[in-house]
């Protein structure tokens, strides 16, 4: 409780621009997009009518919705294990001190910079089966090379995954450094001491002395896949068709596929829904994690 | 169990040289007390012996093997660190059976050496805790199971009490004495405290910018200093060193200890000195004064006796046997 009547005024000043800002930027627009949710509208988004709170479970139970959220989990599959492997993967072998590492800190990082535009730019090059250089060496060891690994129902999915691994490394290779960093050099030599092996100190101090930053950088990395759109709209826009095999759900409320195009009622239903499903997915992966996490003493 | 040699033995980190031609014999069984203030490269002694650090030349000898090349785990020898290093994730059973299982040790095995470990120290009724649940002297005891449960020719421990409150680090010297001769293992222990230095090892080689100064037996190091360094590095107060004129005809100093400095009568010869400061500590009394050309002198003496006040004009004086002759470099005389 506040001491004096003062304090509370003072704290009540300091947290309002806080209180402001969360307000017009979160929770209005929740509370604006859960409301929507019962309703149907037009083009303009002005001209709506109700049609119902059974429309969150008409959204649930369709086709369209299902697919869509389908391929968001096999695109969080494909992205978030491989991403968080690789980036500690590189944080390891560049957390060295030795001539010369920090050009190779700079390269594996670099992509935190670089946006998802520009990252899926990048890869539409490479993956274009006439110009790209991937299809080329792919056809080497008998992968087809047209139509390309865009334009097959089979690929595309992958090829948009390796983008956004791509693109996420630079942060998790980031995070992960830092933590690598702050593990104390005693606990390595302890190891080391104690008979351990290289791998036996990956496995017995980096991975748990890690724990919560993988754990935040895997719920991060879930968060991202999940709301994956301008890679899928860049690369693939949603297709191929008519397996809309790379249609995720986020792409499903904005992209041009959507056989919901412009009704910001059935959208803000589908958006509402994501929030709920990834928010439940956060806290699995706290409760089912944390057991596994050590935050220190 | 084994002795250590280390022969010539120099250390550079870049241009920077931790230990110069450092040669030492640590004998089987021995508690070697390596003392030095800080920065002086006598942690990095110890890292050679354990492997944690390469010599730039020489060679460090573990029994009758040269350890050259040879990695930690292979040196069989065990290491207790400044900060204890206990695995914060790992219970204080699997971290004292730690060493134990990444040797593929049997279970059942490993089970007894735990407990024989955690009987010895006192940490049986701790085993299912994780170090952050525990006191700094019981991670302390931790850290030592996990060194001793090994079994190790050699045990190299780096100021494993300085993390310890006054009253515990006392207890815990006397402890790892009696563990030491339980053992009958090689201690190489690593202090800046003269006290643990001398009240632990069974002797001392003291250690400043990367050079060894003197190897010997607490009592020898203290009663016999080999140069200025030793002289004033070990006691507390330190010792007084004075232009040899003040006592003796010479150009060398001379080095009194502050036991062993008298006030006396001022006729029967000294110097004279103005008491500046007079601590009184219960058990004895330290008295500063400063000579007419400025010498600062240091007495000490048990508190039952009269001491000088502040302000007080002394003369002060030394019987010759006291008296510590040290040449122009430093260096001991006779």
């Amino acid at each position: 409780m506040f001491r004096r009547r003062g304090d509370g005024l003072i704290a009540s000043a300091m947290l309002a621009p806080a209180i402001a800002i969360l307000s017009i930027f979160v929770v209005y627009p929740l509370g604006r997009a859960v409301w929507l949710g019962h309703l149907r509208c037009d083009a303009t988004g002005r001209k709506c009518r109700t049609s119902g709170w059974m429309q969150y479970f008409d959204v649930l139970r369709s086709s369209d919705f299902q697919h869509a959220l389908k391929v968001t989990f096999v695109y969080a599959l494909l992205t978030v294990p491989a991403g968080l492997v690789i980036g500690v993967g590189l944080a390891v072998l560049a957390d060295k001190q030795i001539r010369g590492i920090g050009f190779f800190r700079t390269i594996f990082s670099s992509t935190v910079a670089t946006s998802v535009a520009v990252a899926s730019l990048i890869w539409f090059v490479l993956l274009q089966p006439q110009v790209g250089l991937l299809p080329d060496m792919l056809s080497m060891f008998g992968v087809m090379k047209n139509p390309g690994l865009l334009n097959d129902a089979g690929t595309a999915l992958p090829a948009i995954a390796i983008t956004s691994i791509w693109a996420n490394l630079g942060f998790t290779f980031i995070i992960v450094t830092a933590a690598l960093q702050s593990i104390p050099a005693e606990l390595f030599e302890s190891a080391m001491m104690d008979g351990a092996g290289g791998w036996k100190r990956f496995t017995n101090v980096t991975i748990p002395m890690l724990s919560p930053t993988l754990l935040f950088v895997s719920v991060v990395l879930v968060t991202r896949a999940f709301q994956a759109y301008a890679e899928v709209d860049l690369l693939t826009k949603g297709g191929p068709n008519p397996e809309r095999s790379t249609e995720t759900v986020t792409y499903l409320i904005y992209g041009q596929t959507s056989l919901v195009k412009n009704d910001i009622g059935l959208k803000s239903t589908t958006a509402v829904l994501l929030f709920v499903i990834l928010l439940v997915l956060s806290l699995v992966q706290f409760r089912s994690l944390e057991r596994r996490v050590h935050y220190g003493n | 169990m084994a002795g250590v040699q280390l022969v010539k033995v120099t250390k550079n980190f870049g241009s920077v040289v931790a230990v110069d031609d450092f040669s030492l014999d640590i004998a089987d069984k021995e508690f070697m007390v390596l003392l030095g203030p800080s920065g002086c490269g006598k942690s990095t002694v110890l890292r050679m012996i354990a492997g944690l650090e390469a010599p730039t030349s020489g060679e460090v000898f573990i029994g009758d093997h040269l350890m050259n090349g040879v990695a930690p785990k292979d040196r069989d020898v065990a290491m207790v660190f400044q900060s204890y290093a206990l695995y914060p994730h790992k219970t204080v059973r699997a971290n004292i059976e730690f060493p134990l299982k990444t040797r593929g040790v049997d279970t059942k095995l490993r089970a007894a050496a735990v407990a024989d470990a955690a009987a010895v120290l006192g940490l049986a009724d701790l085993l299912d805790r994780k170090p952050g649940q525990l006191s700094g002297g019981q991670r302390q005891r931790v850290a030592l199971a996990r060194a001793l449960v090994r079994d190790p020719q050699v045990f190299c421990m780096d100021e494993p009490l300085s993390n310890l409150d006054a009253k515990l680090r006392g207890e815990t010297r006397s402890e790892l004495v009696a563990l030491h001769q339980r053992l009958g293992s090689t201690f190489v222990y690593v202090t800046h405290d003269q006290v643990e230095a001398m009240t632990m090892g069974s002797r001392i080689a003291v250690i400043v910018a990367g050079v060894l100064q003197q190897v010997g037996s607490p009592t020898d190091v203290y009663d016999r200093p080999a140069n200025i360094f030793v002289a004033t590095f070990l006691g507390t107060p330190p010792m007084n060193i004075f232009p040899a004129q003040l006592f003796e005809a010479g150009e060398h100093s001379v080095g009194v200890r502050p036991e062993h400095v008298r006030f006396v009568d001022s006729h029967s010869g000294g110097v004279e000195a103005t008491i500046r400061l007079v601590e009184h500590l219960g058990h004895e009394v330290h008295v500063t004064g400063v000579l007419a050309d400025g010498t600062v002198v240091v007495a000490r003496h048990g508190g039952e006796e009269a001491s000088p006040r502040s302000g007080d004009t002394v003369t002060v004086s030394a019987e010759a046997r006291h008296r510590h002759r040290f040449d122009v470099s430093g260096r001991r005389l006779a």
